[in-house]
């Protein structure tokens, strides 16, 4: 199709030499350069876009900016897929494959539209409503017809192929906006030296100067200024200007977001979107306005516009909207519009204004081109074609139901005064106050978002603070400049720029244009688009007594779409108050929340997709592990070997024969993962004692200590062998992932408790490579390997420290199997080496290795607790047994005054005990429940089939437990169905701890 | 985001650097204390909407801590100091006391 | 009589990766022998025993001099020959006798990196939460932080203003490297500092 709606001339943006090639609804159509893909569809005569929310009502593209409500499309195919992108902020690229969204077959024969007839049934409140009565209505009939026909575009299936990346950076001055005011404000802030970044959400700086450019600034014209300042602010190196940046967001302490599109236009960008996290000394917002529609009847036909949208189309794409447009205003900015389309020999017929005697420069220039102008009159109602705008029916404010007259027309260019974007300012709690006179929400100088320092960290400038015009804008912004160096510290006094503007006389504003008949209610008078809102909803929902603001906002969904109203939200309240019979003043605004505009998952996401989600952190072990079968279990952040596979055996295979090895021959355990924390100095037993329930001052050098720590509460946090280095050096061991926990934890009480005490603390986990040797033959191991360790000698429970097989080592006679064990810790660099050694040795004696399932079983086996398993945050030395560990001499340690409490010495708390099932190949499920009476007693809290036993066996906090050895109790295994299983001493194997002590 | 001063350390940095540990100046009651003494230490909070004097830690920086006197509400910051005090410094008081009677906290 | 075979130390990761943006070339560091040492830095015997141990006056409040880190009010990393550091360890015993300290042979328990081009503050920027302009961050300048989700320290080294040191925890290496080698590709600079 020919590009049917291009002008002969104009069109700033476009590059006419060329042409771009695109897709919309699989149809071939034809743009240039510079085009948006909203510019290039009305150039090419296509204005029916989409179908709305809820009444799949036609629409067409009303804005040509991020406000758009209405045109939004599916961009992209499989791993490029995205919905809900505005085609008004699309930029027209080859390839560009675009989809319309929420139709059914297709757009112009919607099944879907059958909603609107059916529209009285969903009226504001909708959802509330039938969430209420009845309720298996919601389920088995409202939800799966409003999954049907509601909704926007299509989530993605493949997984996004484009990349995207974050970056920190910091400034002075962060501007949002390169409009007038933002370059206004670059200059001053460039030109006093302060690190500057200007965002800008378009592809070009100038903002409304680039179409309205109808005033001198400096005596030149707004081109050539708009040329020079840019060249000036190009030129300063202290200043960074990104474009296709739009600042979505100011959060506290002067912390934004910037969101960047820089990768949108179809090459093979190496960042589709990259998000700043910009920390900046002041944020000067200069984010200007947004045009607001009006509401009448069938104001959603596609034709229907803002008028500041149809000159842009005119003046920056070179495209006609339409061929005979009607501009419905109530303001003077809206006959820039009627001149532009005058200018470019499009045909206005008639300029309809709110004012009863408009008047003023731009409305003289109307009425010299012999424009027709109809004082007091709106659009009574609009009439379709074809699913597109065909006439209007004229409408006098004095007589609404006098039959207006009909004219025919393409296009309707409405302007219902202008709207400061405030979203910045909003976003960190400053507040917005209604001005009666300018019509409209601005910043409330008395109410600033604060910074860190109560500091006003957002400032507005320019159209963002109120000022209409371009004489206004550039004093505001020269002002705001002034005063936000000054507050840095930075002040000088930049020269504020002459401007001769046009003169505009006030706005009339028209919250809803009166309608004859039954239309007068307004039903289908449109404020939000998007999200299908009329006048009439919002009228209901304040006579149901929706009164405030936020109910109403919530009740209607009114400005809850994608595009957060930014062209319903003040029409809407200005409509509720209307019905409340209060100001605007008196019935507030909502609160902006970021980001100002929608932005990309990919973007918060950055580069930690992937491998790079989240860190994993490897033992110097891991590849060797990964290499023999070694399956993954997660223990923080740590992968463990849980078990190792050897060809195609399952699970359990594995586990047992690795059990069995350990228990007959000999195993070798990667345990570097368990934390080590030196604790030294002259107050390092006292402080030790004051961690650990059990005493460490009386440890001697060369022993080692199983040890307990307590949080305040008296509950078990950790465990781990204690060994003391010398007098005052002590290698504390704590469990795998609790290494930082607990490094912290000794750092804490030493900062913040005891800072008197002379000790220091160094969390050396990750500087050794900890080898466990467990098993009957681990001491023939270690003899027939050269060390000058004597293994032989070394008793139980204490430390060693000298060489074994070339690598230097600590040596612990330690045992978490009940096995005669040995732990080596070695250097990091060295562990690979002295792994593969006792590794080659343990398959020499007919042993190898063994994981972590098959270390859990041995110790289970032995009665042994594990901190996380048996316990959960609410159990005690005590209940698990473990009294012994627990001090009686010590005066105080972490824990001992709470273990005092009537709840802590109950004699019925949850003891842990051993679950022996009648049935012994029945192995209960991990968390089950002992019920006694219909009532639980307690839970399983590791369970396991023991190859040594040949049974299964289980651990179990139980009720008073400890006293209840021999009864037999039921186990509820699964819904309805029980297991009888005795209670028991939990020491199920070598119960007097011979093996290990040998 | 807050934007936290390291005292220990001089460095001004983001929050994701640090972490935080909850109000500060508990005086810790241990064996021999009565229940309400040790109740108030392990429970009592003050979770105020307003000046709270509260702990962090430097996480990823030094690894020090210290306190900070901040509004929970406005989030604004009335000062830093080191960890090893049992009462917040004058200056800081006196900034509290300045931004209770400019309005901006209770 | 058995002794430590040094052959026997390997570092767990190894590599160049030249592929970057505008020259950026990002290496593993052979291993480097580290000393933790924790004591009263503002001690004259301390400094005395820094200079002793590693030839290195005290480092200033988060600066780096080529042989000694200042990580914290208490905290120092001193840095030498891999397989030194006990050697290193016995002469700050014996000259911080008598003087609270602790020193610790940590050479296993890091990793080292090297960062260097152009886009090597751009490439840290991406992660770390650091205001890496030129006049912000120079030579000799420390920072300890997190670079994406890990903990980290990095300094400027001597060597030049486009050259950087980043130190990590070794389970944490390979996660590191690769972040580093991704955000270092070609044309994924912001190109502002
Ligand atoms: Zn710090």
């Amino acid at each position: 199709m020919s590009q049917s709606h291009r002008l002969e001339t104009g069109g700033v943006l476009v590059d006419r030499t060329r042409q771009i090639k695109f897709l919309f609804d699989g149809k071939s159509y034809s743009g240039h350069p510079g085009d948006t893909l909203a510019s290039a569809l009305l150039a090419n005569g296509v204005k029916l876009v989409n179908r709305s929310y809820k009444y799949h009502r036609p629409r067409g593209v009303v804005s040509s900016g991020p406000e758009e409500p209405n045109a939004l499309v599916n961009l992209g195919n499989a791993g490029t897929h995205e919905p809900n992108i505005r085609m008004t902020q699309i930029e027209l690229h080859d390839g560009l494959d675009a989809t319309s969204q929420n139709r059914f077959p297709s757009l112009e024969a919607d099944v879907g539209v059958l909603n609107a007839a059916a529209s009285r049934f969903y009226p504001a409140g909708f959802y509330y409503k039938t969430f209420i009565h009845p309720r298996h209505a919601w389920k088995y009939f409202w939800e799966p017809v409003i999954r049907r026909i509601a909704g926007l575009g299509k989530a993605p299936t493949h997984a996004d192929s484009a990349q995207y990346e974050h970056t920190y950076a910091f400034c002075d001055v962060l501007i949002a906006g390169g409009g007038v005011a933002g370059l206004i404000a670059a200059k001053a802030a460039g030109e006093a030296g302060a690190r500057v970044i200007l965002a800008e959400q378009t592809e070009r700086l100038g903002g409304r100067l680039l179409v309205d450019d109808d005033a001198e600034i400096d005596g030149k014209s707004a081109r050539v200024w708009l040329e020079e300042t840019i060249a000036a602010l190009e030129a300063m190196d202290n200043v960074t200007i990104r474009l296709r940046t739009c600042c979505s967001a100011a959060y506290d302490h002067n912390y934004c977001l910037l969101y960047e599109r820089s990768g949108d236009r179809g090459e093979a960008a190496q960042v589709r979107h990259r998000l700043w996290r910009v920390r900046t000394g002041r944020v000067i917002a200069a984010t200007g306005m947004i045009e607001r529609p009006i509401a009448f009847n069938y104001n959603d036909l596609p034709g229907v516009m803002l008028a500041s949208a149809v000159r842009d189309y005119v003046k920056l794409w070179g495209v006609s909207p339409g061929e005979k447009t009607v501009v419905y205003t109530t303001n003077d900015d809206g006959y820039r519009t009627a001149l532009a389309l005058a200018e470019a020999g499009c045909t206005v017929r008639a300029i309809l204004d709110s004012r009863r005697e408009p008047d003023g420069p731009l409305v003289g220039a109307a009425r010299a081109l012999g424009l027709e102008i109809r004082p007091n009159t709106g659009i009574g109602k609009a009439k379709a074609k074809r699913n597109k705008l065909a006439s209007i029916e004229t409408v006098d404010f004095d007589n609404p139901e006098a039959p207006g007259t009909t004219i025919e027309c393409d296009c309707v260019a409405m302007s219902n005064g202008w709207s400061p974007v405030v979203h910045l300012y909003s976003h960190s709690g400053g507040k917005a106050m209604w001005d009666e006179e300018a019509v409209m929400y601005r910043p409330d100088p008395a109410n600033p978002p604060r910074g860190r320092d109560a500091e006003a960290m957002v400032h507005v400038a320019g159209g963002a603070h109120g000022a209409l015009t371009t004489d206004a804008v550039v004093a505001q912004a020269a002002a705001v400049a002034a005063e936000v160096l000054a507050e840095l510290g930075m002040g000088g006094t930049a020269a504020v720029p002459d401007v001769s503007a046009t003169a505009e006389t006030p706005t009339h504003p028209v919250w809803v244009t009166p309608s004859a008949g039954k239309a007068a209610l307004g039903g289908k008078h449109f404020l939000d688009f998007q999200n299908d809102v009329t006048v009439a909803d919002v009228a209901l929902a304040a006579r149901e007594g929706y009164e405030s603001v936020e109910h109403a906002k919530r009740y209607t969904t009114l400005g809850m779409a994608t595009d957060q109203g930014k062209l319903s939200n003040i029409n809407g309240h200005a409509i509720l108050g209307k019905t409340l019979g209060k100001t605007m003043a008196e019935v507030g605004t909502t609160t902006f929340r970021p980001p100002y505009t929608p932005i990309s998952f990919g973007s918060i996401a950055g580069r930690e997709t992937g491998n790079l989600f989240k860190p994993v952190r490897e033992t110097a072990l891991h590849g060797w592990h990964a290499a023999r079968g070694g399956d993954w279990e997660p223990v923080g952040d740590w992968r463990r070997p849980y078990r190792y596979q050897q060809g195609s055996e399952d699970r359990d295979t594995s586990i047992h024969r690795e059990c069995l090895r350990v228990r007959n021959t000999v195993g070798v355990l990667d345990a570097s993962t368990l934390g080590k924390i030196i604790v030294k100095g002259p107050d390092a037993a006292k402080f030790l004692d004051m961690m650990y329930t059990n005493m460490m001052s009386t440890l001697k050098p060369g022993k080692c200590r199983y040890g307990l720590m307590n949080n305040e509460n008296g509950f078990l946090m950790d465990d781990g062998v204690v060994v003391r280095l010398d007098e005052e050096t002590f290698l504390c061991h704590t469990t795998s992932g609790g290494a930082d926990n607990i490094h912290g934890w000794f750092e804490e009480w030493l900062q913040t408790e005891w800072f008197d005490l002379k000790v220091y603390t160094a969390n050396v986990t990750e500087q050794f490579t900890q080898i466990a040797v467990a098993g009957p033959k681990a001491r023939d191991l270690l003899n027939s390997l050269d060390s000058d360790i004597d293994f032989n000698a070394l008793p139980f429970m204490s430390m060693a420290e000298g060489t074994l097989a070339g690598c230097p080592v600590r040596a612990f006679r330690i045992s978490f199997t009940g096995e005669l064990s040995f732990e080596f810790a070695t250097p990091v660099s060295f562990g690979l080496a002295l792994w593969e050694v006792l590794h080659a040795k343990a398959e020499e004696l007919g042993g190898g290795t063994y994981g972590t399932e098959a270390q859990h079983i041995l110790r289970a086996e032995k009665g042994f607790v594990v901190i996380g398993d048996e316990t959960d945050g609410t159990v005690t030395a005590h209940d698990v047994g473990m009294g012994w560990a627990v001090s009686k001499k010590k005066e105080d340690f972490i824990g001992k005054r709470a273990m005092e409490r009537s709840d802590l010495t109950r004699p019925d708390r949850k003891q842990l005990v051993g679950l022996m099932t009648e049935d012994p190949t029945e192995v209960l499920p991990d968390g089950a429940h002992g019920v006694e009476g219909g009532k639980a007693i307690g839970h399983v809290t590791s369970t396991y089939f023991s190859p040594t036993l040949k049974r299964s066996i289980a651990m179990a906090l139980i009720n008073g437990g400890q006293g209840r050895f021999g009864e037999v109790i039921e186990v509820s295994t699964a819904k309805n169905k029980t297991a009888r299983a005795v209670i028991c001493d939990p020491v199920f194997y070598d119960k007097k701890g011979e093996r290990q002590d040998v | 985001m807050l934007l936290i001063d390291c005292p220990c350390c001089g460095v001004s940095g983001e929050e994701t650097e640090f972490a935080p540990g909850g109000e500060a100046h508990i005086v810790r009651f241990g064996p021999g204390s009565s229940d309400a003494e040790f109740s108030s230490y392990l429970f009592d909070r003050k979770n105020p909407r307003g000046v709270h004097f509260e702990r962090w830690r430097h996480a990823f920086g030094c690894g020090k801590w210290f306190h900070m006197a901040r509004s929970t509400q406005t989030l604004e910051v009335f000062g830093v100091y080191k960890a090893d005090v049992t009462t917040p410094p004058q200056d800081i008081l006196d900034r509290v006391e300045a931004a209770k009677a400019e309005g901006r906290v209770k | 009589m058995s002794e430590v075979d040094m052959s026997l130390a390997r570092p767990l990761l190894e590599g160049v990766s030249d592929t970057g943006a505008g020259g950026l070339k990002l290496s593993v560091q052979p291993l480097r022998g580290m000393v933790t040492l924790r004591a009263d830095l503002s001690e004259a015997s301390v400094a005395a025993a820094v200079k002793a141990a590693v030839g290195s006056d005290m480092p200033g409040v988060r600066k780096a001099t080529d042989t000694a880190l200042w990580m914290s009010p208490d905290e120092l990393m001193l840095l030498m020959p891999y397989g030194e550091a006990a050697d290193a360890v016995a002469v700050l015993t014996e000259k911080l006798s008598g003087v609270h300290h602790l020193a610790v042979d940590v050479s296993d328990a890091r990793t080292l990196f090297r960062l260097e081009g152009s886009a090597a503050r751009e490439v840290l920027a991406k992660g770390a939460p650091v205001d890496l302009a030129r006049d912000k961050f120079a030579v000799g300048d420390l920072r300890r932080t997190r670079i994406s989700h890990v903990a980290a320290a990095f300094w400027q080294s001597g060597d030049g203003p486009d050259v950087f040191e980043i130190l990590c925890f070794r389970s944490y290496a390979k996660y590191l490297w690769e972040w580093l080698e991704e955000s270092s590709r070609e044309g994924s600079m912001p190109g502002v500092l």
